[in-house]
């Protein structure tokens, strides 16, 4: 009895061993593995099948992906533990700018990345490299209006095109889409709202429009509502319509006077594959595989170049196409950093009355 | 057992005190014993409820940011007394405590504090911090030819107001308050004034669906309680039906019955009871309808509970000694519902109190309760301070509601009797 149990012991001693070595094996290669985080979804597809795959296929450094859901406050704990995992990560503009400002991440050495001249002037920040683009824009259903709406002065115009119309509920894009609607230039609009008199010419437009508008929170409800005719135009993601397009609706958007933003990739401060990474991201920044990337999700490269690597009817549903950037403007996220607080509680206070 | 047959054994001899300290030391195991066994909830509740609702009460009040991260200049700033500008050995330390301020995340935590008191302050550090000399003579230059904000009284002032290690500007802020230059409590500018009204929305919704909850509710429990056991627990079944039903999927399908060409609208339009649809979704009826829904459960099931237990005889009997049967079940059967009724409106209107993702989804700007600028304030802008000082007050409020609630139904209940 003794005997056999002394076997067993020893039996489970070499098995837990063999694992643990296994194990550490494991972990030893994890250790040398790039690990990129991205916001998951049919975007993280199109990354896997873009980026993730053919690069450590074209390089050899076996790469990690992974997702969130954009929280700074894992990646803060990381840093101020100093226990780093990740090395480069997808980042919406707003969490890039706070992030960069409190020391989460690796400065870029744009010298080091060469990739300056390449890229929209936009996708080039003190922490982050532009990955692609996505925009808000005017949405309209087709088969519903004989004209189609150019502008957002349009939008504001009830007795040419007559009906319900959407707006995202909250102060950022609204205000924006306000003061244009009110003959404001889309490169004035920042300069115009950081002043008092700005704010309130906004939200007395607003108030022309307020019982015709019907608010939305979701992404997914701009195209629920354009398609069971719910309203007759809305400000949307322009994703959002392709993916509608893409199921048979006549959806379409007008790209004037569109506001655009980047999501971003940074380098997590302290990452001891800072190397790889900056490779990683060259490989992705190139037009070749931003177009495959931009052929599987409608989002816009941020390598011009990219979109001769698109067909035509891709490249035209892009927010970086050249016909669609021309009047659009690009959101000015340091404002919204610094001023979103107080407006979206004017909003909040302006909507309840 | 041992100590029960020791005791009536010895019974005559020992004295009344060493059997009344017998008595004592077996209640005393009684209690340990209790004690134990409780002590894995009691734990649980204090790591899962105590400490986080302490915490956050704290974080209300919390203004440990300048304190924890410029500890000097904070000091330095409280000693101040506000005229004029501070001394240069202020503006010296305070540069140095700015360069060292980048690490650990240290800047980001007090400007962001600083761009509550303006929204100027994250730039104006920024901007600072980039340009800042290593060495200099005469900081209070320094930092002027940096930006002319320096050498502004108001900007010390700010900073100050930043340096106790507690505020009450949050709590303040949830009504509608602040602290004017000279200290004196003033309402915020009107176009910012919102959560003094966000707070009555928030009372007015919930009581208006506790008690839509409780007119619709009562019948149904009455009925269920009334029936035969089978037919009442086929009926029970559909009552509990949505209990299992995720809900997300609940509101949602919501959506889809009241929205413009939704089933409703289209079948009120088919039959030509109405010319053009009717606005039944992102406004204050959405959230009636919703949450009514969401909640009548709990209304019904308290109710249905202490229904059963009530005898039929009493009706009857007042009805035989010739009562009104509206008169018998007014007074005599009511009566006898009200713990049910107290739990299931008391039940109904602290879940409604909390609620966020339905009126989120189903109705507008102006049908948002506490708790959705709670969530705004955490995940948008990672205000917590805001989001701390909303919650705190809501659970205040629901406290002394509460409280009032308990008196009101023990008088009744002692009336009664």
């Amino acid at each position: 009895m003794k005997t056999t149990n002394r076997g067993l012991h020893q039996a489970m001693k070499l098995t837990l061993g063999g694992g643990l070595l296994v194990a550490g094996s494991a972990l030893a290669l994890n250790a040398q593995a790039l690990t990129v985080i991205s916001f998951g979804g049919a975007s993280g597809d199109a990354m896997q099948k873009a980026y993730f795959g053919p690069f450590s296929e074209e390089s050899g450094v076996s790469l990690t992906p992974g997702d969130y859901n954009g929280e700074l406050s894992r990646i803060r704990a990381m840093v101020e533990t100093g226990n780093v995992s990740w090395d480069v990560v997808e980042l919406e503009s707003p969490e890039l700018i706070r992030g960069c400002f409190e020391g989460l991440f690796e400065p870029i050495d744009w010298e080091r990345l060469g990739l300056e001249d390449q890229l929209l002037d936009d996708a080039i920040s003190e922490c982050g490299v532009g990955t692609f683009v996505w925009s808000t824009a005017l949405a309209y259903d087709a088969d519903q209006l004989d004209t189609a709406p150019e502008s957002w002065a349009d939008f504001w115009n009830i007795e040419e095109f007559p009906g319900t119309r959407g707006l995202r509920r909250g102060a950022k894009y609204t205000l924006e889409v306000a003061l244009m609607a009110d003959g404001v230039a889309g490169s004035d609009v920042y300069d115009v709202l950081a002043t008092p008199e700005g704010v309130d010419r906004a939200f007395a437009k607003l108030d022309e429009l307020k019982q015709h508008i019907q608010w939305w929170e979701a992404g997914s409800q701009p195209p629920q509502w354009l398609v069971s005719g719910d309203v007759v135009m809305t400000s949307s993601y322009n994703g959002r319509i392709a993916a509608a397009q893409e199921e048979g609706r006549n959806l379409a958007i007008t790209w004037n006077e569109s506001l655009y933003d980047l999501d971003y990739w940074a380098i997590v401060a302290g990452s001891n594959r800072v190397d790889e990474a900056y490779d990683f991201i060259r490989f992705s920044s190139m037009a070749e595989n931003q177009s495959v990337y931009s052929s599987e999700i409608p989002y816009g490269p941020v390598n011009p170049e990219a979109i001769a690597g698109l067909s035509d009817e891709q490249a035209e549903r892009m927010p970086t196409h050249a016909d669609n950037l021309e009047g659009a403007i690009y959101v000015d996220t340091n404002f919204w950093v610094d001023h979103g607080e107080l407006l979206e509680q004017r909003f909040n206070a302006w909507a309840a009355q | 057992m041992a100590s029960v047959s020791s005791q009536s054994g010895s019974i005559d001899t020992v004295s009344t005190v060493s059997l009344k300290s017998q008595l004592r030391r077996a209640e005393r195991l009684r209690k340990i014993k209790a004690i134990l066994l409780i002590a894995p909830l009691a734990l649980f509740l204090v790591l899962v409820f105590v400490i986080p609702i302490g915490s956050m009460l704290w974080r209300s009040v919390d203004n440990s940011e300048l304190s924890q991260v410029m500890p000097d200049t904070a000091t330095l700033l409280q000693e101040w007394d506000g005229e004029g500008l501070p001394s240069e050995h202020t503006y010296a330390v305070f540069a140095a405590e700015l360069r060292d301020s980048r690490q650990g995340g240290g800047l980001g935590r007090v400007s962001r504090r600083l761009n509550y008191e303006d929204i100027s302050f994250r730039s104006l550090l920024m901007g600072t911090l980039r340009q800042l000399p290593a060495e200099s003579q005469d900081w209070q230059q320094a930092l002027t030819e940096i930006n002319p904000a320096w050498s502004d009284p108001v900007t010390w002032r700010s900073l100050q107001r930043a340096a106790p290690s507690t505020t009450d500007r949050y709590l303040l802020a949830s009504l509608d308050l602040q602290r004017a230059d000279n200290g004196d409590l003033e309402r915020v500018d009107p176009s910012q004034r919102i959560y003094q009204s966000v707070f009555q929305r928030t009372l007015f919704i919930a009581g208006g669906v506790t008690l839509i909850c409780l007119v619709l509710g009562f019948p149904l429990a009455y009925l269920l309680a009334t029936l035969p056991t089978r037919t009442s627990n086929l009926l029970l079944i559909f009552v509990l039906l949505p209990f299992w039903t995720s809900l997300l999927v609940r509101t949602a399908s919501w959506i889809i019955l009241l929205q413009s060409n939704g089933l409703i609208n289209k079948t009120l339009l088919a039959t030509h009871l109405i010319d053009s649809p009717l606005q039944l979704v992102f406004n204050r009826v959405g959230v009636f309808f919703a949450m009514v829904h969401i909640l009548l459960p709990f209304m019904v099931l308290p109710l249905y509970s202490v229904m059963k237990g009530i005898s039929p005889n009493y009706q009857r009997a007042a009805i035989s000694l010739g009562a009104h049967p509206f008169a018998a079940f007014w007074q005599v059967y009511v009566p006898q519902t009200v713990s049910g009724i107290a739990a299931g409106t008391i039940l109904v209107f602290i879940m409604a109190l909390g609620y966020y993702i339905t009126p989120a989804l189903v109705g507008g700007p102006a049908d948002q309760m506490v708790s959705y600028y709670v969530a705004y304030y955490t995940n948008s802008t990672n205000n917590w301070g805001m989001a701390a000082a909303l919650g705190s007050l809501l659970l205040v409020v629901t406290l002394l509601l509460y409280l009032v609630y308990h008196k009101f139904v023990n008088k009744k209940q002692l009336n009664r009797s």
